[in-house]
């Protein structure tokens, strides 16, 4: 058996980091969509689409993300399809990132003073034009550091999905980890490279969060 | 869909998932409390603290927060034996469970204790108390009254995450659902009941956290 040098290990678990990238990327991208969606259906006027949304988020946060993973695996392959793993993670990792997403931005809407609401209603404006021209731009700015905050959970989510057999940064730890017999090294760079990929999206969202502290005060 | 679901196995696997169910709870009993702890005394090191221990209690929240569950527990696990630190599968899960919900609390109760009006301390000082008895008796308990919704929110992913500790083989609710899933090939039926029974769980130890909030901040609860 070929011995692994420190670079060896390093250099495959980097390679295995890309797809971690990707499906965190995917993820937060696709559950930003599903999310903005759920959340017009959360905040409209009618009936079922709040109650729908809001059983929608008590289930995926009220469960395990590696449960939703193993029924997302299973459940597809229900259909007699075969389910590749980058798929089934992909589905579980979007519906989840979406409930925690449309959670958050709910929060950043109601944030927006009532009067807000009827001064644009006051002026003729529908559901539409409210959330386009006067409630949106409001809320963006509010939303931005708590959801550049919850990438970094999407980012230490992308880890479950080793366990449904996904290769990548944690499932290649593991491997190499079986390759080399060096756990402590090889998980010790693993948590390194996770470290890389949240830390800089923790702090940007500390930095933001004061910078629009400060643009507030200033009001 | 030609699938037929069945849940029969249910009559002859329900007491491995009461068992599973059992060590869930533990595990979330025991990280529950010595994570909150553990956080606690992080929280007036990172506020209050001698300074020099500041950045080493700043680093070990950095660390942990930006690091996924699964490797601070295979870390622990499979790493940490390399330096003859060995222990059994439910002794890592608990210390993983304590160390990351111990970051987490750190952050949160800080918040907590740094809203503290400094009227507070100085009231403390007055009354002759050293720094130490101020936190104690002063600060603490409006500090974790203030931030115990999302010091109880934290609880409840720190018992979601804990699904991941069947990966090391210790015998919670998921390693019940593999297990079972492994003799009866029922594997949605397995993992379905069990997402429901953690569904269960969280909504319970919601419910438990805010009547503990109750009971631990009575005075002011009841405004």
């Amino acid at each position: 058996m070929d011995e692994f040098t420190t670079w060896d290990i390093l250099r495959n678990l980097l390679l295995a980091a890309r797809w971690t990238v990707l499906l965190s990327l995917v993820s937060f991208i696709g559950g930003g969509l599903v999310g903005a969606a759920l959340l017009f259906a959360r905040i409209g006027s009618g009936r079922i689409g709040p109650s729908f949304v809001k059983a929608y988020v008590e289930l995926f946060q009220g469960t395990p993300l590696l449960m939703q993973l193993f029924l997302a695996f299973f459940g597809l392959g229900l259909f007699g399809i075969d389910v590749p793993a980058w798929l089934a993670a992909g589905v579980a990792l979007i519906l989840w990132s979406a409930a925690f997403l449309t959670e958050i931005w709910r929060g950043c809407v109601e944030s927006i003073a009532r009067g807000q609401w009827e001064a644009s209603s006051s002026l003729g404006m529908g559901y539409l034009q409210q959330m386009r021209h006067v409630i949106l731009p409001q809320a963006l700015r509010i939303a931005v550091p708590p959801t550049v905050g919850f990438s970094v959970q999407v980012v230490k989510g992308t880890a479950l999905t080793s366990i449904i057999g996904f290769v990548e940064l944690s499932k290649a730890g593991t491997i190499v980890t079986n390759a080399t017999f060096e756990p402590f090294t090889v998980y010790g760079l693993v948590a390194l490279i996770y470290f890389c990929l949240c830390w800089p999206l923790s702090k940007s969202s500390q930095i933001l969060e004061r910078k629009l502290n400060v643009a507030h005060r200033n009001h | 869909m030609n699938y037929t679901f069945d849940y029969g196995w249910l009559l002859q696997y329900w007491p491995v998932l009461v068992k599973g169910i059992g060590i869930t709870v533990e595990l979330t009993l025991v990280g529950g409390v010595l994570g909150v702890m553990l956080g606690i005394g992080c929280a007036w090191a990172r506020a209050l603290g001698p300074r020099g221990l500041r950045p080493f209690v700043a680093a070990y929240v950095e660390l942990i927060r930006n690091t996924p569950f699964l490797i601070q527990l295979f870390f622990i696990f499979f790493g940490l034996p390399a330096l003859g630190v060995r222990m059994g599968e439910l002794e890592a899960a608990n210390l993983a469970m304590v160390i990351n919900l111990g970051a987490y609390g750190c952050e949160i109760i800080r918040a907590g204790i740094q809203a503290t009006p400094s009227g507070q301390f100085e009231a403390g000082a007055s009354l002759g108390m050293s720094r130490i008895q101020t936190f104690r008796h002063v600060v603490l308990i409006p500090a974790l009254q203030r931030i115990w919704p999302a010091l109880s929110s934290q609880i409840v992913i720190v018992m979601l995450g804990s699904a991941a500790v069947s990966q090391i083989a210790a015998e919670d609710l998921t390693f019940a659902a593999n297990f079972i899933q492994s003799r009866t090939f029922r594997a949605f039926e397995a993992y379905f009941v069990a997402t429901l029974i953690y569904l269960a769980l969280a909504i319970g130890l919601r419910q438990a956290l805010r009547g503990l909030g109750w009971t631990l901040f009575p005075r002011r609860s009841a405004r």
